[in-house]
């Protein structure tokens, strides 16, 4: 497939400080569940990709990380392109085998168990999931506990899946296997690795 | 060390400067970023990774280097201690290193520094939120001393298999009336993996637990990336009738007066003088300025 370069929208403005800024946010987002982080620059990107999961993905996918678009992304033929094109990363269409799964409609999010949840003796080797939700606070929402976090925390996205939570405990209880969530909105991420419990909902 | 190992250094200290940021390509700060995102979703399980050549020798800390090279920006201040010090040539080239490859802001203080690389110490001015602390790991694996094969270790962390580190601790218990182990002693993190701190001394295990610095550990040679997330609990591994304590002094620092720091002994004359001091070269000077004095200042 050859592509016009000068077609696609550009990536980062500054990709080397970009890169390290995104990745930054997203670290500090899985060590502390419940934190929102800023990213603090965002890429021009063909619609309807949310750029907050194409900054994600330009910092941390390549040939070696694949990823995985919904069925909303993956309807986009631009939105293919340009991820290919600047992350140099394969789209996958099993999401068991992506490394990064960018989710654009967050409420039809497939069940956990459709991705990659790593192997005991490997338990790394599982994927992260990008969600592009439209509210995201720490106002109110589900009450989390765990490594990370002092105390407890809120986090309240929307839109979910109406069984989020219970996915999210599913999902710690079968620690360390497992996958993590990553929920991005208005140029924000915050982190909701496998090790996060969900004591209800405030 | 050897004088190969400082040679090494002096390469590292002198030789052309890399395009790179912090020396590392694009490509490989992206496999080692999604590495320590790995590692702290999983807290204390060892994550594999590509390690590269870096410009200095294995023992001189490739695998700390290069986790602080994926995560450096140009807002960030950079400390390196060896053995509490700022001082030492090992510190020193890693800093220049950095200053170098980067441009970023150094510093001695713990307080001023965003990001810390360390071997041996951790500093006793307590961390705070949004401060990363990078240990140098030469041994990641706990259990290899028990079990020299890797996928025999695999297993065996996949089993929360532990009870042989048990054994040999208490095989200390039997032969010497307490458990000898005073580096490297194991902990269990957030309940689940047993983790070797590196060759920090015991004395401080208990700064591991509940920090709320994010705390990274790399091993270059053995190519593993572990975490312990903030507030995190870890647990130096004890017994009912042994319960794990942390060394004493039974003097404080002769310089700044502290009763509560690890102390190092220093030769002060050629008739066989020696004091005890703070290792934390910059928590001691800080104590100094603040108007605290030991016998010897
Ligand atoms: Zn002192």
């Amino acid at each position: 497939m050859a592509l016009a370069a000068a077609a696609l929208a550009p990536g980062f403005r500054d990709p080397v400080p970009d890169a390290q800024g995104t990745f930054r946010a997203v670290m500090e987002a899985l060590a502390r569940p419940g934190s929102l982080q800023r990213l603090a620059t965002l890429p021009a990107v063909p619609e309807p990709l949310p750029p907050e999961l194409a900054a994600i993905a330009l910092a941390l996918a390549d040939h070696e990380a694949p990823l995985w678009l919904d069925v909303r992304l993956a309807a986009a033929p631009a939105v293919v392109d340009w991820l290919r094109f600047h992350s140099g990363a394969p789209v996958v269409a099993d999401p068991a085998s992506a490394a990064f799964a960018l989710i654009a409609d967050p409420a039809a999010c497939p069940p956990l168990e459709a991705f990659a949840r790593g192997t005991p003796d490997y338990p790394d080797r599982s994927a992260t999931l990008v969600l592009a939700v439209a509210e995201l606070t720490t106002a109110h929402g589900l009450i989390l506990e765990g490594p990370g976090i002092r105390g407890r925390a809120l986090l309240g996205a929307a839109p979910l899946p109406n069984d989020f939570a219970q996915r999210l405990e599913r999902n710690r209880a079968g620690f360390p296997l497992g996958v993590d969530h990553l929920l991005v909105a208005s140029g924000r991420v915050a982190g909701l690795p496998r090790t996060t419990r969900i004591l209800g909902v405030a | 060390m050897t004088a190969m190992s400082t040679r090494g250094f002096a390469r590292l200290a002198s030789g052309a400067a890399g395009t790179n940021f912090g020396y590392l390509d694009e490509q490989t700060k992206r496999m080692i970023r999604r590495a320590i995102l790995k590692a702290v979703a999983i807290p204390g399980y060892q994550v594999p990774f590509a390690s590269r050549e870096m410009p200095m020798p294995y023992g001189w800390g490739t695998g700390g280097v290069q986790v602080t090279a994926a995560v450096l920006g140009p807002a960030d201040v950079l400390k390196v201690i060896d053995q509490g010090s700022d001082d030492t040539t090992n510190a020193v080239s890693i800093r220049q290193f950095f200053a170098r490859t980067s441009g970023i802001a150094t510093t001695t203080s713990t307080a001023a520094a965003s990001v810390i690389q360390t071997r041996h110490r951790i500093p006793e001015h307590r961390l705070k939120e949004g401060q990363v602390l990078v240990y140098q790991v030469p041994i990641p694996e706990p259990l290899r001393f028990l079990e020299p094969r890797e996928t025999e270790t695999r297993r065996m962390h996949a089993l929360s298999e532990y009870g042989l580190m048990h054994v040999k601790l208490y095989e200390d218990i039997a032969r010497h009336g307490h458990i000898a182990t005073t580096y490297a002693y194991p902990v269990q993190v957030a309940g689940r993996y047993v983790m070797d701190p590196s060759p920090t001394p015991k004395f401080d295990n208990p700064k591991m637990d509940d920090c709320p610095a994010l705390q990274l550990f790399g091993a270059g040679r053995e190519r593993r990336i572990y975490a312990v997330p903030p507030y995190t609990r870890v647990r130096s591994l004890e017994f009912e009738d042994h319960p794990f304590t942390v060394q004493r002094f039974d003097r404080p620092c002769a310089l700044c007066g502290a009763a509560d720091t690890y102390l190092d002994e220093v030769v002060t004359d050629d008739r066989g003088g020696r004091i005890f001091v703070c290792s934390d070269t910059d928590h001691c000077e800080e104590r100094r300025a603040a108007g605290h004095r030991g016998e010897a200042a």
